[in-house]
């Protein structure tokens, strides 16, 4: 769309333009590279030259990794953990967002206003008296879904406030011509508005699987040993290993990897997904 | 031409239509449901409130009925002291300045952050070569964990041999002797460019999508009466990213008041209590210490410094956007 033939030769670039350019890329990049080339270096190449490149490469700090079967476990338990919380998000948050925007009713501003409302409690207050009613009286402490539903809670208000907009802007006849035809909401939903949310929920899934990916307070007081996820065994492997700093880089190189990737491989209908909720 | 783009772009999709037009005067006083449609409404938002009721509401419900007692985390919670946990957060200096650093970040982050993503977000709008690969780039350290990000950069800030030291010492500067994680007087701004580093790319993202709302033909016609690329940027560009700015400062403020994974990765919160935030501080009392009280009534006080923070925001600032949308 922004490439219309007058923008051609109008907002082009010149040689500032990529000099900046370059510099915000070096910068950005900068310590995410220098992790990932760490991982290629042996402790002592780091401590003699902190800005070289490695010389020799060096794998076995990443064969380490993959070797080590605390790592796969913690690999597993973020997926999990992440995929759970993923869809309960979406699937509550398409449900809630479809009334929201469909249907027209008194209490409807006053009902979203309950999930904007839900935008302003951080994790962090409500955080000890979460720790224990999930271990004590759900006892799901330690567990996969102990830490997906609390986060699917807290992830539901930005989930609704993105997706509502997003819906009032699919087109209405098909629901209608449903409707005239005899189908009942339900019906509807499940046949004709979720296929058609599809993109919408790309956009919340992948906000809602990456911050899972990335949390660390919730995991970090809910879980144990064999049960905990990547950004735990990272923190941990850097606080008990911190001589290793090698070793160190390239585990947390690796933990990064899928979130990227996922993030990254969509990132265009992530921005077509925000458009919608970033009108005002 | 301004006005004319601020009412597009604040008009929802939903108002486009006249026939929409009308149906949103009669939103005045919307239509009583039937019994079976008040079901169906029930029916699909049930699922999300009863998750945020029980891991939302519930727990918050609870911080402020534990800030009201002395309590150790076991046995009953029967101890009831009143306003006195509150007292003892409020009177403690560590609690005071913690609120103090919380607040430099909310102020910092949209004084730097703002005129950072605007800029690169206006340059990434651009039509230049490798713009795909550029927003790929900007947006990478946003998805990196905060975790992971505090792991690299307390590696790259190790005093003496660590990266940074290395390039400060390379253009013939001295690095702080105790590193720039070990120095009270600098901690908090090292936090804060670690802070700043891993969250413009969350503006460019969002100012991105604001840049893709704006009609094509008002630059192309601002171009035809001969405005250059910065007049066009600052007169229209900018203006009609205004709804944007106002939801992202929202976010960045919020961000900023429960700011707690980076802190404690980097610093936990030291040196001397140099970056102890809020949250940091209440985490610190409530596990480390078994303080529940005290850790329930620093969460409320943080939770009312976000709300009123957030009430007055609404009221002064975004409220014009609403009214705007009119």
């Amino acid at each position: 769309m922004t490439t219309g033939t007058g923008t051609q030769r109008f907002g082009g670039g010149g040689p500032l333009v990529y000099g900046l350019a370059a510099i915000v890329a070096a910068l950005t990049l900068g310590p995410v590279v220098y992790g990932a080339l760490g991982g290629f270096r042996s402790n002592e190449q780091l401590a003699r030259d902190p800005a070289g490149l490695p010389d020799p490469w060096v794998v076995t700090n990443y064969e380490n990794v993959f070797s080590n079967s605390g790592f796969w476990t913690y690999a597993l338990n973020s997926t999990a953990i992440a995929m759970i919380t993923t869809v309960v998000t979406v699937l509550c948050g398409v449900m809630a967002a479809y009334p929201l925007a469909r249907y027209r009713f008194r209490f409807r501003e006053p009902l979203f206003m309950v999930f904007v409302l839900g935008l302003l409690f951080p994790l962090a207050v409500a955080i000890i008296p979460l720790f224990i009613l999930i271990t004590r009286n759900l006892q799901l402490g330690n567990t996969w879904w102990g830490v997906a539903l609390p986060q699917a809670a807290f992830a539901l208000p930005m989930t609704v406030v993105i997706l509502r907009p997003f819906l009032m802007a699919l087109p209405k006849e098909l629901e209608e011509a449903a409707l005239i035809d005899g189908a009942s909401r339900v019906s509807v939903f499940w046949r004709i508005v979720l296929p058609l949310s599809v993109p919408g929920m790309i956009t919340v899934g992948v906000l809602a699987f990456v911050a899972s990916w990335n949390s660390y307070l919730l995991p970090l007081l809910l879980l144990r040993d064999e049960m905990r996820t990547l950004p735990l065994g990272v923190a941990d492997y850097s606080t008990e290993f911190s001589a290793d700093t090698a070793g160190v880089l390239a585990f947390t190189t690796i933990a990064m990897i899928p979130a990227l990737i996922l993030f990254l491989a969509l990132q265009g209908r992530i921005v077509n997904g925000l458009q919608g909720a970033v009108k005002g | 031409m301004t006005d004319q783009g601020a009412t597009m772009v604040a008009t929802r999709p939903e108002e486009g239509a006249a026939r929409r037009a009308t149906s949103r005067r009669a939103a005045a006083r919307p239509p009583r449901l039937g019994w079976g449609q008040r079901l169906e409404v029930l029916l699909f938002v049930a699922p999300a409130l009863v998750l945020m009721s029980i891991f939302i509401v519930w727990p918050v419900v609870s911080a402020v009925r534990m800030s009201l007692y002395r309590w150790k985390g076991f046995g009953p919670m029967d101890d009831f002291v009143g306003w006195q946990n509150y007292s003892l957060v409020l009177g403690d200096d560590v609690f005071t300045g913690a609120v103090g650093h919380n607040f430099t970040i909310v102020v910092a982050s949209i004084a730097v952050q703002l005129p950072i993503g605007l800029g690169l977000a206006l340059l990434l709008n651009r039509n230049i070569r490798f713009r795909g690969v550029l927003r790929t780039v900007v947006f990478v350290p946003y998805v990196v964990a905060e975790v992971i990000a505090g792991v690299i950069w307390f590696q790259l800030l190790q005093p003496g041999y660590g990266l940074v030291d290395t390039l400060v010492g390379a253009v013939g500067l001295t690095p702080p002797e105790q590193g720039f994680l070990g120095s009270p007087d600098i901690t908090l701004w090292t936090v804060f460019v670690v802070l700043t580093w891993k969250y413009v790319g969350l503006a460019v993202l969002l100012f991105l999508a604001g840049l893709q709302n704006i009609p094509q033909e008002l630059y192309e016609s601002a171009q035809i009466d001969g405005a250059s690329w910065w007049q066009t940027q600052w007169q229209i560009a900018v203006p009609l990213l205004g709804p944007t700015i106002r939801t992202w400062a929202f976010l960045s403020m919020i961000g900023s008041i429960q700011l707690f994974d980076i802190v404690w990765v980097l610093t936990g919160g030291g040196p001397a209590n140099a970056t102890t935030t809020m949250a940091t501080y209440l985490i610190n009392q409530g596990t480390s210490r078994g303080n529940y009280g005290i850790a329930g009534a620093a969460s409320v006080v943080l939770f009312v410094i976000a709300l009123v923070m957030a009430v007055l925001y609404q009221a002064l600032v975004l409220r014009r956007d609403s009214q705007e949308a009119r």
